[in-house]
């Protein structure tokens, strides 16, 4: 997969927005641009629509968790281009304190999904996002699952005889801000 | 509050819960038309156990008649936490858990994941391992491919295409019972290669189901394409215009049923794919019978991938050399002294990989299939993300479904190849 990544797109990316790019990493031939989260609707714009870039596709979006480390929340965003073929990988990074993102749906509606589930998986909020419910979790559902801090537990199979005692010890869910991990 | 509280029940039944309706309407204020909120439509749940859903998915539906204003799809149900779970394992262990996330494409899975921890740890695979690997992801294809095309036609009223499907998807699975002992948890694709070496029957299996396969896929074609009934039920159905096939993210069939020409398996090959001569069909339309043919052809093509890999199988070894990250054989356990603490080592600590974020593209037979692994430089993954198909593909239902007949959701159900496993991990 090597050679898909051009080093040049991350050159062209801080000459035009000095302020937003904050740092490039390149790994396994594989770059991505670390940028601040005020400029993502601008800088995807921009890689849509520049001639020779032409980054049309949304390929991936996911979350990532540095806990204990300061910035703790990874946003990663993955471009591919229909007209080159190529692929250029940004990242966002937010703290804990603050964890909200602007939403990428105006640009690329196929993130809304993606977006629902880093939501709901590391209560990294989304602003202005058309539909910022839960997704995969059960809507009463407490805390964020893939958080580092949150237990690898299991939960009782509910059946006839032993839901009473099941529900009553069920937290009561919490509206916001949403809790970390701990039951 | 949520969604979900709405029911069938809840919703007929609004004189013993007001409260309780109007609450939950409330949730839904932008994701329905302002007439249901007049009782002028009627909102009804389709699912989560319903026959032609293929698995457990739930659509929340707003009907005009028979017509559907919208349709909210409810996924999670089968939410089991794989991610999680392999946070916990080491990287050899975590590869079972990735069989259960696919369950009609366990092999693509294993090749995605061990594409991956190779790109990572920078692992070499020998030639005879990468070309089993496109047979054996190839044979997958195709066995999806077949379980598609049977409940996708039983949706549609043909009860018989589905017996047949499974007749051949069982050599299939004979296949995969005989390389690696499981028909469908393999966990036979491993980091550095595969498990273990074919043995010597799984040359003639395949060479007899390649001999087999093409006139019965002409059989499936003869069946459909001069039926009436299933061509009123599939063409000019679900539309999906190229444009909007691309910015809502689609991939797979759903994308070259639109026309455009993409595959990962040709555009970044990956597994030596770049040594096969196949073509990439593609639709014109972007209706569900255009996606229909794209995938017959695409078994087509497959079988010829197989030919020409299992015509030019190299030998050698099947897996890696590399004693730091491949346990050594059985037999080179019992004189050397490296392989006892290697295969000590690997089975209890595992091995270390490099700290660093890869993502790798594989082509499934649903579409992009990706995975996205961390490594904090510990013996266990930090974070292994699926980018799974249907999880893209299924967000599309909601506009794709408006306007049409109930009828018509469960053929563009069908024609979404959902699974729900996929979906929700």
């Amino acid at each position: 997969m090597s050679g898909y990544y051009p080093p040049e797109f991350a050159d062209i990316l801080r000459e035009n927005f000095p302020d937003a790019v904050q740092e490039v990493i390149e790994f396994r031939d594989q770059i991505t641009v670390v940028i601040d989260r005020d400029w993502l609707i601008e800088i995807a714009t921009f890689l849509r629509d520049t001639e020779g870039m032409k980054f049309n596709y949304l390929s991936e979006l996911n979350g990532v968790d540095y806990w204990p480390q300061a910035p703790r929340f990874g946003i990663n965003y993955i471009f591919y281009s229909f007209v080159h073929n190529h692929l250029i990988q940004l990242k966002i990074f937010v703290d804990e304190t603050d964890p909200v993102v602007p939403s990428l749906t105006s640009v690329f509606p196929g993130a809304n999904w993606p977006e629902r589930e880093v939501y709901d998986m590391f209560g990294v909020r989304f602003e202005g996002h058309p539909d910022m419910r839960r997704i995969l979790m059960p809507y009463d559902w407490t805390g964020h699952p893939l958080r580092k801090d949150f237990p690898l537990g299991y939960e009782e199979v509910q059946y006839t005889f032993n839901i009473d005692r099941i529900e009553a010890n069920k937290p009561t869910p919490s509206a916001d801000p949403p809790q970390t991990g701990t039951e | 509050m949520d969604v979900t509280r709405v029911n069938l029940t809840e919703a007929t039944d609004i004189e013993s819960d007001r409260q309780t309706v109007e609450i939950a309407l409330d949730a839904l204020r932008g994701l329905v038309t302002p007439r249901a909120f007049t009782g002028d439509t009627m909102l009804l749940n389709m699912g989560p156990q319903h026959p032609s859903t293929h698995g457990v998915l739930r659509l929340m539906l707003e009907l005009d008649g028979e017509e559907v204003l919208s349709c909210l799809p409810d996924v999670g149900y089968l939410h089991t936490g794989i991610e999680k779970n392999m946070e916990a394992k080491t990287y050899e262990k975590a590869l079972v858990m990735t069989d259960r996330i696919d369950y009609l494409n366990n092999l693509g899975n294993n090749l995605a994941y061990s594409l991956a921890v190779e790109k990572l740890a920078g692992l070499d695979v020998p030639p005879r391992a990468q070309y089993l690997r496109v047979i054996l992801a190839e044979l997958q294809r195709i066995a999806s491919h077949l379980v598609w095309l049977g409940t996708h036609i039983l949706d549609l009223g043909a009860t018989s295409l589905l017996l047949y499907c499974f007749r051949e998807r069982e050599m299939i699975l004979d296949i995969f019972e005989e390389v690696s002992g499981q028909r469908m948890m393999t966990s036979y694709i491993r980091p550095g290669g595969v498990w273990y070496d074919v043995t010597e029957n799984f040359v003639p299996m395949v060479r007899r189901f390649l001999w087999y396969m093409p006139r019965k896929i002409d059989d499936y074609e003869r069946i459909l394409d001069e039926n009436p009934i299933f061509i009123e039920r599939t063409k000019g159905i679900a539309v999906v215009p190229p444009e909007k096939a691309i910015e809502w993210s689609l991939s797979g069939p759903m994308l070259r049923g639109s026309g455009i020409n993409y595959d990962i398996r040709k555009a970044m090959p990956y597994s030596s794919y770049d040594h096969f001569e196949f073509d990439v069909p593609t639709g014109q339309n972007g209706d569900v019978y255009d996606r229909y043919k794209v995938r017959i052809e695409e078994m087509r093509q497959s079988l010829r991938i197989i030919e020409q890999a299992i015509n030019n199988l190299p030998g050698g070894p099947y897996r890696s050399e590399n004693r730091k990250y491949v346990p050594p054989p059985r037999s080179e356990i019992g004189h050397s002294m490296e392989s006892l603490i290697h295969h000590f080592k690997l089975w209890t600590e595992g091995y270390r990989l490099p700290k660093g974020e890869v993502y790798v593209r594989t082509e499934s037979p649903r579409g992009e299939l990706g995975v996205y692994l961390v490594s904090d430089g510990g013996t266990k993954p930090w974070r292994v993300r699926f980018r799974t198909p249907t999880f893209w593909n299924l967000q599309s239902i909601s506009w794709m479904a408006q306007g049409h007949l109930v009828a018509d959701l469960v053929a563009i159900i069908g024609t979404l190849d959902v699974v729900l496993g996929d979906c929700d991990r």
